[in-house]
Order: structure tokens, then C-alpha cells, then sequence
């Protein structure tokens, strides 16, 4: 026995024989990519010059970091993984999935009693435990909300499931009564409320929702029609600055500029669409990508009327339907009408509402033209464009239409953009703006509305949430600051998500008729189209 | 529309030609994938476009479905109304809008990710782009689109029957077997309310089974739609079963052209389909029935020409990988074509007119003939089999 | 007539770096058919790499000649931005590859993304200028053309041949080259696919990074977001070449660099981008496979 190895032993090695050659490779790859530019970080002298600083113990940190996370990954993670595929002999059975052994009912207890306690003594705080360790506090708080609120999430997921589209339009409608109710109660008063829901509407609703809105409008021309389209920002900028510049200087009503922009955007999309859209692929992928450089260019440097880099100020604010304004000075101030308190999140409740109609516009329209013949020629056209031509469909027409819906949804949120920000710059219609829309349409899988949404939530969402990790200085140092990684961590994420689903979020498709029973196609069979 | 006859009676003086091509030609480059080809497929008949692997049939489908510009010709498409349509001046998807020309494919084109319903309902697309307004009245829900929504589902479910496939609808197409996923696309192009159906190896890869519920569907089509069918076929059970009217092709010319006894008969189209599989040339002689002939051209199996090299039964698959015009590339050479040299075999025939028996002897000047077509020294070395050692001549 | 021979010569220039960049883009999309999107950011990481190099020799010692140090810099660039690449395909496009279509390209962006803000955190947001490596300047009839110009159209040229005689002439070429009509083909014929395949990325990254070192040299000022904009000229490029064709992308590039050079100089410096784009555009209307592309056969 002693003597006689099995030749099998040698090739398969067990994950714990591996994993430390494993961890030793990745860790002189980590030692390589970062020896330069983590061990030592080129910065500016008193004169102006380049000096490089050294960081040694950084490098190696993140050296050891990468091996053990490696080493723990192929020793444990990796035959973890493949367990849970394996069936039980005895039971036949799958093992416990990883969320119900996250999600029990002593954890979620322990949760809310966590968060009781936490809230309970939220105002004595730094008394007790000092301003470090309170901010370790909150942050438990906040861990454990979120754990409570998902363990409850998790507990009624099948109901979730099933009337998910239902329950997620409640949610968004109630949305910022929530926030000011809560808040409200938080901090004592009705006013508190008003202005601590500023920061949750604006930057988390409102930024959300524009970003599920330009995905949506995408999704018709990726998603559906099968066009890559790498420009899709240049609609949102024709949209933002034709409210920008008309309403700056005619003074017209965000009531006719929004069709108007969203018109504009659609023949911009007509315009550029009609020569490039028999390129193929890639070929319509770099035309797109760099029409919308043309467009972002024209706009820095065509000063005289767009004012250059430099941007349009002043924009004026969007009124209540022509009946209530949301300017203090005026005579018709909403305050005034209403007479209620002054507070300038009035606006951003009404933005708010606003964009979440524009957004269930948009959703409504896709559905209908999915039903429509229209929508399904996209639909054939992603699939086969050539069997689309011997049926009679006209495949440049058809084309167009998804480029120009796409663009006019594009115009809406881009003149939207405009009022909200009352400012607009070339600097807002960045190519990086086009790729993350296109990540949210694809992460969420290409065609679904509601994939999109969870995508634009967890992806925006995410990285806004990193603006809130002050208690983070105090692991690093005062120096810290969480959001100069966020676009760092969004990329990653990007690429996480993708290797985890490559499909996206929702990878099935929902027929758009049926005889007996709809039955939704298995991701496997749909295309992604050429164009 | 199963009115087409009395259309006709209406309009005695009509031609009864539903499809007219007239020196079609088409050139890739330098090579002539179809040489001054004119034939004709009659209304309400089914017409047959046979011929070796490469003898340029998909590319007449090509042609006539506005795939390709021919170099030349004419191609008329005579509808049941009376007006007339010049294919070769429509552009591609106009063909089956307004011609009402519908085709399937030889690598089968389904939108495999949509149900067969939607596939269907595709299909109907610019009857229900009218009917929708063009999009703008169904938006809201006007009456008029759900009307027609309503009748194109009734439609579909009346071809899905028909295809037996009414089980399956709401399935994606992609999950179907692969004799279903041609019923399919027939029931697809049917969809479209064509007049001429053109058809593109609908029984390749078909099991027996499947081959008969296919000419019973073909048949049906002809019998109850009034639709004319031109089809590309290898299966000769198929094409001699149904067929009204053959049309042979070979290296891009016509080389016979009537009723399938008639074709069968021809000795040109015997010959000719000597270049394709031995196995194939088996099936036809048999079919034929003519021992004469089997005796007279004298071919076995040959090793080096196995089944699979070029069979047509994986053409689906495997063309998907190359581009189509390459595999309708074709060098017309001199001693290429097998219809040529019986013309030529039989004109030698006349005149040794004192040889005693016509067969054998006939066999020898058309091996000189073919080894003077070409340089190489193998023709005299097989004598007794022009037909093989030319064909590797022609070919190459 | 001396002021065209000028702009010839600097549009030369440009389009030498352009084309070494965009060979790297038409040598992964030939191969695995994906845009490599983060190929401009691995760019940016090759004149980095460089430019961290050269710190450290101007630390290490008091003088160094010119050419060793450029050749260092370049060396290490080289390795070290192949690493990159090299990493970039083993974890973000190798788990994708015959999947989704476009799962590929969103780690890309994802990629770049990514790279761009690791070098802004690790780095700075700042410009970072270094002294001028060569001065020298010929005046040539009044045509000033500057040693930089010259070394960067001599190392292209070098470059290129070496380039040329590693895709048609070793068996790693060829084997990129079958790899490259039919994988699973290849594959069956014995070719290691998956290692041509990391080859050809640390390939496009080394010439990518040889760039970016004569970029340095040429501007001699890098930023963490230097990438994007060569990176989509550099596209730019190898589609209008043809993507896909090696000849094509050094074509495209010179092309790209020519007209931006004539356009500022003739027409308006702020609209020399445009002008790219535009007869991009324009070329593609008219040759849908870019100039040397080939022609897509519509399969019926």
C-alpha cells in the first residue's frame, strides 16, 4: 500500500492540497499588478515635481489579503459550492441553501432586539461608548436593520415573487411618505421630516429612478430590437439641453418642452439612425459610441449657444401643472397656496412623483408595444433579422422605430435631468454614462423590466450608499474617503455580477401571447441579436 | 383564398404561370452560380427544383425571394389579382409584402426564443401594422387592432393545427424537435397569406415518419389554399410523390424540365445525378426502375466519396457555419457537366450507328472525350467509369 | 507645402501610437470576437508603469543615458501591463467566453472602469508631468521634426515588423490564426486555445504599453483618465481599418492621426475629435467592414 501510489492521487489534489499553491500564484500575481502602483504612489513636491512616496506595508497587506482570501476560496469556498449542488443520498434532497441557513428566526430576533436597544439609546450614544465606538454602533444598527429587513423580505419571498411587479410600484409610490413619516417621528417633527427626506428622495429615489428610466428606454433598443447602442447618452443630452436652452431663453413651460425634448431626442435618434443602422454588431456599436462623442463635443465647444464646458445655468424649476410653482418668491408658491411650512423638499417629493410617472410611462409603452406587432417584429428582428426580411418586415423601418422609442424615452429623462438639476453641463453625458446604463439593461437581464429596476437599485443604489460609510474613517483614518471608491467598487461589481449571472438578473423571458398558459422562455434560447 | 380557381375562370386569358424566370443569371465574382436559367411554376401546382448539391438551386431561391441582385433575367410574379410583380426590382422585404412570396430556409430560421404562437403572430406583421394603425391606434387600445389581434391568433392556431403543433404553442420554437421546427417555418411562410410558397429542403434531416407528415401538410397546402409551392427537395420519395412539375438544375443550367415520370426518364438528369452521392444515385436509379441504365453507366459505391462528405442531409448545420454563396460557388468547366456528356455520349452513339449494342460500347468515346476535357491521366486507367473519374476532374 | 509636410509628420506620430493600441483592440476581437473595452485603460497602465519607472530611476541613480532608460521603461511597462491583461482575461472574460455576447463586453467596461479609478485611488486625480526626456529638434528646410517624432515612428516601425513576423511566420501566429477562423477546431487539431488566447491579450497589452511609454515621452504628462480618449481613437481605428485585419488597424490608425493633425491645423482645433468620428462614420456608410475588413458574407 505504502508503496503503491494511485496515479490519481497526484493529478487530483484534494482543495486543501491546492490551495495553498493556489494561494501562493495569486499572491505573486497580486505582488506584480501592485508593486508599482500600491507600493509606491507618485505624488507632487513643494517645487511641483514628482516624488514617488513609498507604501510597502500597504503592498504587502494586500498581498497577504489576496492569498488568504484565494487560499480560503479554493480550501473552503470552492467545495462549498460544489456541495450545494450535490443531492443528499439519504434524503434526496438538495443541502440547505446558503439563504436559509442566513436567515433564521434567533438571528432575526437578535436583530431587532440589536436594533431596539441601538435606537433606544441612539441619543446617548457618544456619552456611553465615546464618538468611536459609537460610530461602530450605528453601524451595527445599520447591519442589523438591514439583516431584519431581509430576513422579513426573505421569509414572504414567494409572495414577493409572485406580485412582485404590484408590490414594487406600491413601494415606489409610498416611498417618500414613508421616508418623511419615519423621519418625522425620528426627529420629533413634521418639519425634521421634510428636510431629513431630502437626501433619501433626491439622491437615492430620484438619481434611482431617472437611471431605471434611461435603462428602460435602452432596453428597447438593446433588450428588445438587439441594436447595441454605445451613445445612448447623446439622447439624454439632446433631451436635457433642448429643455435647457429653450426654457432658458424662451421661457417656455417644462409642460411643452417635455414632448418636445422627448420629439427632439426621437428625431435625433431618426436622424442618426437611418444611415448606420444596416452596420452590423460591432460596427453599429462604435458608430453609436461615437455619435455620442460628436454630440458631447458639439456641446463643449459649440460655446455661442451651449455656453461650452462652462454648462447652462438657471434652469427654470418645473411647476405643479401650471398651478403651483415651487419658488419661494413667487405669489402661487406651493407653501403659499397650500399654507403650509416653507421647505424646499416639496420640490423633491414632486420630482420625485414626477419621474416615477415618467418611469411607469415608459414601462406601460414597452409593455403595450410588446404586444403589439411592432414590438414583436424588434423581438424577431434580435432573433433573426434575415427570417424577419422573408416575412415581409422591413427591417430598416422597424430599426428606426426602436432607435427613435429608445431616444424619445432618452429625451424625457434627459429634459427631466435638466429641471432637477436646474444646471447642465457636457460633463453629465460622459460615455461612462452610456456604459452604465448599458450595464444596468444588461446586469438586469436584457428585455425585463423588472430585472432592470432590481439592477438600477442595487447598482446605483450601491454605490450611493457608499457616501454614507463615514464610520469608515474611523478604521482609516480621517483621510478616508469612501467615495473615491465608489466608481472603483461599481466596476467591479459590474464584473462580479456578470460572472455570477451572465444572463442578468432576470434571464427568462415573458411571452407576449399565448394560447393556453404563458410560460416564460428559458434565457437559453433567446438571442441577443447582431446589430 | 381557396377561390384561386375561379379567379382563373374570371380571367380566362390570364397566364396560368404564377411564376415566370427568364434568363436569370448570377454571377459571384467571376463564377456563374446560375447560367441563362428560365423556367416556369404554374398557379396551384407544385413545382420541384431539383438537382446535384451545388447546382445553384438555394441561390435561385435567393434570387426569387430578393436575397441576392441577380446579374441578369427577369423574374414575374403573377398574383391571382391580375397585377404583376418583377422580383428582381423589389426590394427584400417587399417580396413577400406585396408579391406575396413567402419562403422557409434550408438551416431552419426560426425566432427560437419566442413561443411558436409569436412566431406566428410575427409572421402576420404588417396586416396587423395596419390594423394597429401603425402602432399609434393600438397603443390605445382601439377596438379595430384587437379585432385583428383576435383573428391573427385565430390564424395562427388554424396553422399550428394544421402542422399539428397546436400542443406545443406557447413553447419557445428553440425547444422543438427538429422535423417540428420545420413544420414550423412552413407554417410560418404560411402565415404570411402567400401565393407562392417557396421551400427550401423541407424534408432534409426528416425521419420517414415526419417526411409523410410533411407532403401530407404540402399537399394540403396545395389542395385547400389555392397556394402555388416551389420547392428544393433531395428526397426524391418526396419530390416524385407530390410534385406536378420538375425543373432540373445542374451547375446553374436547366438540363430537363417537365412531369416527374418525365424527368425521371431523362437520361441527362440520370447522368447528372451521378456527381452527387452514390448512395443518392442508387435511390434515383431505383426509383427510375431503368436496369438499363444502371447497367449501362455501371457505377459502385465509391470509397473514396463516403456519405457525410458533402451529404445534404447535414447541410443545415453545417452551411451555418460558412457563408452561403461560398457553397453555391460554382466553376462551370468544360466535362464538368454529367447532362453534357450524355448529350455528347448519345450524339457519339448516332453516330457508330453500325456498333451492334449502343450500351457499352457507347461508354468508351465518352471516356476519351472526358479525358481530353482534362490534362490528367486517370480517365483511361478506369474505363469502365467515366462518369466517377470525370466528375473528380470536373470538380476540382 | 512645408506647413502639409509638418502636419504629415506629426500625424504620423500620432497615428504610429494609435496603431499600436489598435492592434491590440483588432487582435481580441479577431480572436474572441468581444471589444476589449478596457484596452485604452490598460494603455493608461502601460504609460503609468512607465512613467513610476522612470521616478524610480531618476531616485535609484543620477544620470541615466536616455535610450536605456526609455528601453527600461518600456520593458517594464511591458511585463507589467501584460500581467494585467493577462490577468484582466483569466478572471473577467475567460468564465464568459461562449456565453451571452455582451456579458463579455459589460466586464469590459466593467474592466476599465475599474482600472482607470485603481490607478485615480492608488495614484491621485492629478496630471502628472514629467521633464522633458529628448529634446533634440531637427529643422529640416523648415520643417522641425524632433527626435521624439523619430524614435516613435522608428520603435513603430520595429515593432511592427517583429509584430508582423510573429502573427505569419511562428507557429504562435498561426496558431492565433486558427484560433482565429474556427476555435473548436483548433482545438481539436491540438492548439491550446486557451493559451493562444492569453497570449494574443499579452500581446495587444505589450504593444499597448510600448504606446504608452512613447505617449509619456511624446506629452510628457499622464492622468489616470488618459485612457479613454486614445482608447477610442484607437478603436476608431482598427474599425475603420477593418476590425479584425492587422493591416487594417495600423492603416486606421494613421488615418485617424493624419486627420486630426490636418484637421486642427487647416480647420479648428476643437473639432479635430469630430472630424474622426465623423468620417468614421462616414466610412462605415460606405464600406460597411471598414477599408481592409472583410466583407461580411450575409448567410441565407
Amino acid at each position: 500500500m505504502a508503496v503503491t501510489t494511485s496515479p490519481e492521487r497526484d493529478i487530483v489534489a484534494t482543495p486543501m492540497q491546492r490551495a495553498p499553491r493556489e494561494a501562493l500564484y495569486a499572491g505573486a500575481i497580486a505582488l506584480g499588478l501592485f508593486v508599482l502602483f500600491i507600493g509606491l504612489r507618485t505624488d507632487q513636491n513643494i517645487s511641483n515635481e514628482l516624488i514617488l512616496v513609498q507604501r510597502w506595508w500597504l503592498l504587502a497587506v494586500l498581498v497577504v489579503l489576496t492569498m488568504a482570501g484565494r487560499f480560503l476560496y479554493v480550501a473552503y469556498g470552492q467545495p462549498f459550492l460544489a456541495n450545494q449542488k450535490i443531492v443528499d443520498v439519504a434524503t434526496g434532497l438538495l443541502p440547505e441553501s446558503v439563504a436559509t441557513r442566513f436567515f433564521r428566526l434567533p438571528y432575526f430576533i437578535a436583530a431587532i432586539v440589536t436594533v431596539a436597544v441601538l435606537v433606544f439609546l441612539a441619543g446617548s450614544l457618544d456619552g456611553l461608548l465615546g464618538p468611536g465606538l459609537a460610530g461602530y454602533a450605528r453601524f451595527l444598527r445599520a447591519l442589523a436593520t438591514i439583516y431584519a429587513l431581509a430576513s422579513v423580505l426573505f421569509y414572504f419571498r414567494t409572495f414577493i415573487h409572485a406580485h412582485f411587479s404590484a408590490l414594487g410600484i406600491t413601494a415606489l409610490a409610498l416611498y417618500p411618505v414613508i421616508v418623511v413619516l419615519v423621519l418625522a417621528l425620528y426627529g420629533g417633527s413634521v418639519a425634521a421630516g421634510f428636510q431629513g427626506s431630502l437626501k433619501w428622495v433626491d439622491n437615492y429615489g430620484i438619481q434611482i429612478l431617472i437611471y431605471v428610466m434611461l435603462a428602460w428606454g435602452l432596453n428597447i433598443v438593446v433588450g428588445l430590437a438587439g441594436l447595441l447602442d454605445l451613445g445612448y447618452v447623446a439622447f439624454y443630452a439632446v433631451g436635457a439641453y433642448c429643455y435647457a436652452l429653450l426654457g432658458t431663453q424662451y421661457g417656455l413651460s417644462f409642460w411643452i418642452l417635455l414632448p418636445a425634448a422627448g420629439a427632439m431626442a426621437a428625431f435625433w435618434g431618426v436622424l442618426l439612425g437611418f444611415p448606420v443602422l444596416r452596420l452590423r454588431g460591432d460596427y453599429l456599436a462604435i458608430v453609436t459610441l461615437a455619435f455620442g462623442e460628436i454630440i458631447r463635443l458639439v456641446l463643449i465647444n459649440w460655446r455661442e449657444v451651449t455656453n461650452g464646458s462652462a454648462g447652462i445655468t438657471g434652469i427654470p424649476k418645473v411647476t405643479f401643472f401650471g398651478l403651483m410653482t415651487f419658488n419661494v418668491s413667487d405669489p402661487n408658491y406651493i407653501a403659499k397656496v397650500l399654507d403650509i411650512a416653507t421647505s424646499s423638499a416639496y420640490y423633491k417629493i414632486f420630482l420625485y412623483y414626477l419621474i416615477l410617472g415618467l418611469c411607469l410611462l415608459t414601462a406601460f409603452v414597452t409593455i403595450r408595444l410588446r404586444r403589439m406587432p411592432v414590438g414583436r417584429a424588434w423581438e424577431a428582428l434580435r432573433e433573426d433579422e434575415i427570417a424577419c426580411r422573408s416575412l415581409g418586415i422591413n427591417t430598416t423601418t422597424t430599426k428606426l422605430t426602436a432607435f427613435a422609442t429608445g431616444a424619445m424615452f432618452g429625451g424625457f429623462a434627459g429634459s427631466f435631468f435638466a429641471a432637477r438639476q436646474g444646471f447642465v453641463s457636457p460633463e453629465s453625458f460622459i460615455f461612462l454614462e452610456s456604459a452604465i446604463i448599458l450595464a444596468i439593461v444588461v446586469l438586469g437581464g436584457m428585455g425585463s423590466l423588472v430585472g432592470i429596476a432590481v439592477a438600477a437599485m442595487v447598482m446605483i443604489g450601491g454605490t450611493e450608499v457608499l457616501r454614507e460609510l463615514d464610520f469608515l474613517k474611523q478604521v482609516f483614518g480621517p483621510d478616508f474617503t469612501p467615495e473615491l471608491y465608489r466608481m472603483l467598487l461599481f466596476g467591479m461589481a459590474m464584473v462580479i455580477v456578470m460572472l455570477w449571472k451572465p444572463r442578468g438578473f432576470v434571464g427568462s423571458r415573458e411571452p407576449t401571447a399565448f394560447l393556453k398558459e404563458s410560460r416564460a422562455v428559458s434565457g437559453s434560447f433567446t438571442k441577443e441579436g447582431h446589430g | 383564398m381557396s377561390d384561386a380557381s375561379s379567379i382563373q375562370k374570371a380571367n380566362p386569358g390570364m397566364n396560368d404561370a404564377i411564376l415566370q424566370v427568364e434568363h436569370l443569371s448570377m454571377k459571384f465574382g467571376g463564377l456563374v452560380a446560375i447560367g441563362d436559367l428560365s423556367f416556369q411554376a404554374r398557379r396551384g401546382e407544385i413545382t420541384a427544383l431539383i438537382g446535384p448539391n451545388g447546382a445553384g438551386k438555394t441561390t435561385v431561391f435567393n434570387c426569387i425571394t430578393g436575397f441576392y441582385k441577380p446579374s441578369e433575367g427577369m423574374i414575374t410574379l403573377n398574383r391571382r389579382d391580375g397585377s404583376n410583380y418583377l422580383l428582381e426590382r423589389l426590394p427584400n422585404h417587399e417580396i413577400p409584402a406585396r408579391a406575396k412570396v413567402a419562403r422557409t430556409f434550408q438551416n431552419i430560421r426560426l425566432f427560437s426564443g419566442m413561443t411558436l404562437l409569436e412566431n406566428l403572430l410575427v409572421a402576420q406583421h404588417n396586416k396587423l401594422m395596419k390594423a394597429s394603425g401603425y402602432t399609434i391606434l393600438g397603443l390605445f387600445g382601439f377596438s379595430g387592432y384587437r379585432k385583428a389581434s383576435a383573428e391573427s391568433v385565430e390564424l395562427a392556431k388554424h396553422w399550428l393545427e394544421k402542422a399539428d403543433l397546436v400542443d406545443r404553442a406557447d413553447d419557445p420554437a428553440g425547444d422543438l424537435p427538429y422535423g417540428a421546427q420545420r413544420r414550423l417555418e412552413i407554417a410560418r411562410a404560411m402565415c404570411t397569406g402567400p401565393e407562392l410558397l417557396c421551400l427550401d429542403e423541407p424534408a432534409a434531416g426528416l425521419n420517414p415518419k415526419e417526411s409523410m407528415a410533411l407532403n401530407a401538410l404540402l399537399m394540403d397546402i396545395k389542395d385547400n389554399t389555392g397556394t402555388s409551392i416551389l420547392l428544393i427537395e433531395h428526397d426524391m420519395a418526396v419530390v416524385m410523390q407530390i410534385s406536378d412539375h420538375v425543373v432540373v438544375l445542374e451547375y446553374g443550367r436547366k438540363i430537363s424540365d417537365g412531369s416527374p415520370h418525365a424527368v425521371r426518364t431523362d437520361p441527362r438528369v440520370i447522368a447528372a445525378y451521378l456527381g452527387v452521392e452514390d448512395e443518392e444515385v442508387e435511390t434515383v436509379l431505383t426509383e427510375v426502375g431503368d436496369e438499363d441504365v444502371i447497367e449501362q453507366l455501371d457505377t459502385g459505391p465509391d470509397s473514396a466519396h463516403g456519405p457525410g462528405t458533402s451529404s445534404s442531409y447535414f447541410a443545415g448545420p453545417v452551411t451555418d457555419t460558412v457563408g452561403h454563396s461560398e457553397g453555391e460557388r460554382v466553376t462551370v468547366s468544360k466535362g464538368a457537366s454529367r447532362a453534357a456528356q450524355v448529350d455528347a455520349k448519345s450524339s457519339a452513339a448516332a453516330s457508330k450507328a453500325a456498333s451492334p449494342a449502343a450500351a457499352k460500347p457507347s461508354a468508351k468515346p465518352s471516356a476519351a472525350k472526358s479525358s481530353a476535357a482534362k490534362p490528367a491521366t486517370k480517365a483511361p486507367a478506369k474505363p469502365k467509369t467515366p462518369g466517377v473519374s470525370s466528375r473528380r476532374g470536373g470538380r476540382k | 507645402m512645408q506647413y502639409f509636410v509638418q502636419q504629415l509628420i506629426n500625424g504620423l506620430t500620432l497615428g504610429s501610437i494609435y496603431g499600436l493600441i489598435a492592434i491590440g483592440y483588432t487582435m481580441v476581437y479577431g480572436i474572441i470576437g468581444m471589444i476589449n473595452f478596457a484596452h485604452g485603460d490598460i494603455f493608461m497602465v502601460g504609460a503609468f508603469t512607465a512613467l513610476i519607472v522612470f521616478l524610480i530611476l531618476g531616485a535609484l541613480f543620477y544620470s541615466v543615458p536616455v535610450v536605456i532608460a526609455l528601453l527600461v521603461m518600456m520593458i517594464v511597462a511591458m511585463l507589467l501591463t501584460s500581467l494585467y491583461n493577462w490577468t484582466i482575461e483569466k478572471v473577467a472574460y475567460r468564465p464568459l467566453r461562449g456565453s451571452f455576447r455582451l456579458a463579455p463586453l459589460i466586464t469590459a467596461i466593467g474592466m476599465s472602469i475599474a482600472l482607470s479609478n485603481f490607478v485615480q485611488v492608488t495614484q491621485g486625480p492629478r496630471n502628472k508631468p514629467i521633464p522633458p526626456m529628448v529634446s533634440t529638434v531637427y529643422n529640416i528646410e523648415g520643417i522641425s521634426v524632433s527626435l521624439k517624432q523619430i524614435v516613435i515612428v522608428i520603435v513603430t516601425a520595429l515593432l511592427l515588423a517583429l509584430f508582423w513576423y510573429l502573427v505569419n511566420r511562428t507557429s504562435l501566429g498561426r496558431a492565433q490564426r486558427a484560433c482565429e477562423q474556427d476555435r473548436k477546431m483548433a482545438a481539436l487539431l491540438g492548439i491550446d486555445v486557451d493559451r493562444t488566447i492569453s497570449i494574443t491579450f499579452v500581446m495587444g497589452a505589450a504593444l499597448a504599453a510600448v504606446a504608452g511609454t512613447l505617449f509619456l515621452m511624446y506629452y510628457g504628462v499622464i492622468a489616470f483618465s488618459d485612457g479613454f480618449t486614445p482608447g477610442v481613437k484607437a478603436f476608431t481605428a482598427a474599425v475603420l481599418g477593418g476590425i479584425g485585419s492587422l493591416p487594417g488597424a495600423v492603416l486606421g490608425g494613421l488615418m485617424i492621426g493624419f486627420i486630426e493633425s490636418m484637421w486642427s491645423a487647416y480647420f479648428s482645433i476643437d473639432y479635430k475629435d469630430v472630424a474622426a468620428f465623423s468620417i468614421l462614420a462616414i466610412v462605415l456608410i460606405f464600406l460597411p467592414s471598414g477599408i481592409l475588413g472583410r466583407p461580411e458574407v450575409e448567410k441565407v
